[in-house]
């Protein structure tokens, strides 16, 4: 097995009561690149990560990271081999502070997690790395604000902040740019060019933008199983990707999946059409 | 007036409280302000609700009743060996129940407990229906005798402190910290590396072994161990007092364990003593309806408007 792929999946199938979610996807992430996965809506996209990081078991297939078969492994236990997810919805401990969100993740290396009889004053031994970690993501003067609190925006980059926290070796980011605002997308973008400097990332994301902007591959999902892979100006060139993820309308940009519309349209963003 | 100034007038308090209430009464309080606080710290710090809490209290109760009547232990060893029991028991029940999620939870809880409570009933050593009765307080490290009310009411109050302070560093604890990231969200968690099921287990245990020293206290005060004890009823009462004190806060178990013990009392010597289990679930009822944030929550809301 060759140890330029960090990622591979063989013949990987999901089934749930006889629908097909992911149906025979063999995808290869090299270590070191921006590997995108985009397709429709309903395409599987959630669902590939969601066994890439077993919180789904597959119904047949192999998982390979580094080399090693983690078809097997548990949730937990990925993510401390140093492939990290984040969520499609905004995955914050909303009751907890913005600093105690990026800290519960940095404690996951320390060795005192089950000490209870230890004061929780120690953690703020934390506190520095953590504000760090909230500064890279714009968020240093919410430090003290409940994670609940935040607009969505940065609820979401909080999430990258937490996941960075791990210092992971292959980042799983499930549509980072959802819901925010032009502003906030190039913000995340930005970070997610830099942070993807040393380490791997695969992301789903709808912003076609930032798609064609970070991305090394892109794989084309399409009800579950591969239709495409290639560069940017491979993938975008393919008259079926265009019918498949844009249906007819090829000109309209695809970021119809905001929840909620809250600035107008970018023209940068318009003009990004496959 | 700030959180020190409140935790030595509260200490200060329960110091002074045995010169104008019966010992036994306060007694009765600490021991299930303690039981309540243990199973809080399920409830509101990690989202477990047991319904089967009784069990450790019961055990407890059981073990150091046993001991106490058959062997010349002194009250320490007796009330340390029931906790151990609890906490032995917590340990294999917590294996077999924090793998399950939400009311499945409940339901292994509850489903182990039964389990216990029918072993309890048949077993030679519990007395059966009678319980064990008589038990002697003995001499705390073979020095003071425990029989005083009085003795046996600080003896109790620093046996409460001690394990209130327990679960309150428990909760501010490194520890804690990842327990509340559980109730706060598992699935990110568990994607952060934790593996929760080792973490849900250990907070199970302390739960089990604190309301296990609850059950052995109250051995001791009642010199009574029985199957009222390791019955559901006590399981649901101890939800109850939780709920209307406050879940998942420090002084809200105390608080409702308080009121209902106080209540109990209040209505058992009155015209209502046939009632007491219509109150209470009225008591329950409105509590839940009208404030959702238990006493304690309401305490604060009103301290909020007028300071
Ligand atoms: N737990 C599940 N049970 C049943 N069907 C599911 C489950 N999760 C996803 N699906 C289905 O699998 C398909 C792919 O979903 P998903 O992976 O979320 O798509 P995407 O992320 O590409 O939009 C959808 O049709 C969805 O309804
Ligand atoms: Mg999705």
């Amino acid at each position: 097995m060759s140890q330029d792929y960090i990622l591979e999946t063989r013949n990987l199938i999901k089934e749930f009561k006889g629908f097909t979610a992911v149906d025979d996807v063999n995808l290869k992430v090299k270590r070191g690149t921006i590997h995108a996965l985009i397709g429709p809506n309903g395409a599987g996209k959630t669902t590939v990560f969601n066994l890439l990081t077993k919180f789904l078991n597959p119904t047949r297939g192999q998982l390979l990271y580094n080399g090693k078969d983690i078809t097997r492994a548990d949730s937990a236990t990925i993510a401390r081999m140093g492939m990290v997810r984040s969520f499609q919805i905004s995955a914050v401990f909303p009751h907890l502070t913005v600093l105690e969100n990026v800290r519960v993740a940095l404690q996951q290396k320390r060795n005192d997690s089950f000490f209870f009889w230890r004061s929780e004053k120690k953690l703020d031994e934390m506190n520095d790395r953590a504000i760090e970690l909230l500064d890279s993501v714009g968020l240093k003067e919410f430090a003290s604000a409940r994670a609940v609190d935040l607009p969505y925006g940065r609820k979401r980059s909080l999430e990258i902040a937490t996941t960075l926290a791990l210092d992971p070796e292959l980042l799983l980011l499930d549509e980072p740019t959802q819901g925010m605002g032009h502003e906030d997308v190039s913000v995340v973008s930005d970070l997610i060019k830099e942070v993807g400097k040393n380490r791997t990332i695969l992301m789903v994301e709808h912003n076609l933008n930032v798609v064609a902007d970070l991305s090394d591959t892109i794989t084309v999902l399409q009800r579950g199983a591969i239709l495409t892979e290639g560069d940017y100006a491979t993938v975008s060139a393919d008259p079926r990707v265009r019918e498949a993820y844009m249906g007819v309308e090829a000109d309209q940009p695809a970021n119809d999946e905001e929840p909620q519309d809250t600035t107008p349209t970018a023209p940068a963003a318009a003009e990004a059409s496959l | 007036m700030n959180n020190k100034t409140l935790n030595f007038s509260i200490l200060a308090l329960a110091l002074a409280a045995p010169l104008v209430l019966y010992p036994v009464f306060l007694m009765k309080v600490l021991c299930f302000a303690l039981f309540a606080c243990a199973f809080n710290l399920l409830l509101g710090f990690v989202g477990l609700l047991s319904f089967g809490h009784a069990i450790f209290l019961g055990s407890g109760a059981y073990i150091t009743g046993h001991l106490m009547l058959n062997y010349s232990i002194t009250p320490e060893v007796g009330i340390l060996a029931g906790v151990g029991a609890s906490a032995l028991i917590g340990l294999i029940y917590g294996k077999l129940a924090v793998k399950r999620e939400g009311i499945y939870f409940a339901m292994v809880t509850l489903a182990l407990a039964q389990l216990m409570f029918f072993f309890y009933l048949q077993a030679p050593f519990t007395g059966g229906e009678d319980g064990l009765q008589g038990v002697p307080r003995g001499f705390l490290f073979g020095l003071i005798d425990l029989s005083d009310n009085l003795t046996m009411y600080y003896f109790v109050l620093a046996i409460f402190i001690a394990g209130f302070l327990l679960i309150y560093r428990t909760i501010h604890s490194p520890f804690g910290q990842v327990l509340k990231a559980i109730r706060e969200n598992e699935a990110r968690a568990i994607s952060l590396g934790y593996k929760v099921n080792n973490y849900k287990l250990q907070a199970f245990v302390i739960s089990a072994a604190l309301a296990g020293l609850a059950g052995s206290t109250k051995a001791l005060v009642f010199q009574l161990a029985s199957l009222n004890d390791v019955h559901w009823f006590m399981s649901g009462e101890v939800v109850l007092m939780t709920l209307l004190g406050g879940m998942g806060t420090i002084w809200g178990p105390v608080l409702g364990a308080g009121t209902i013990v106080g209540l109990q009392n209040f209505l058992a010597s009155g015209p209502l003593a046939n009632y007491i289990h219509v109150v209470m679930g009225v008591v329950f009822v409105v509590c839940v309806l009208a404030f959702r944030q238990g006493l304690v929550g309401e305490l604060q809301k009103l301290v909020r408007k007028n300071f």
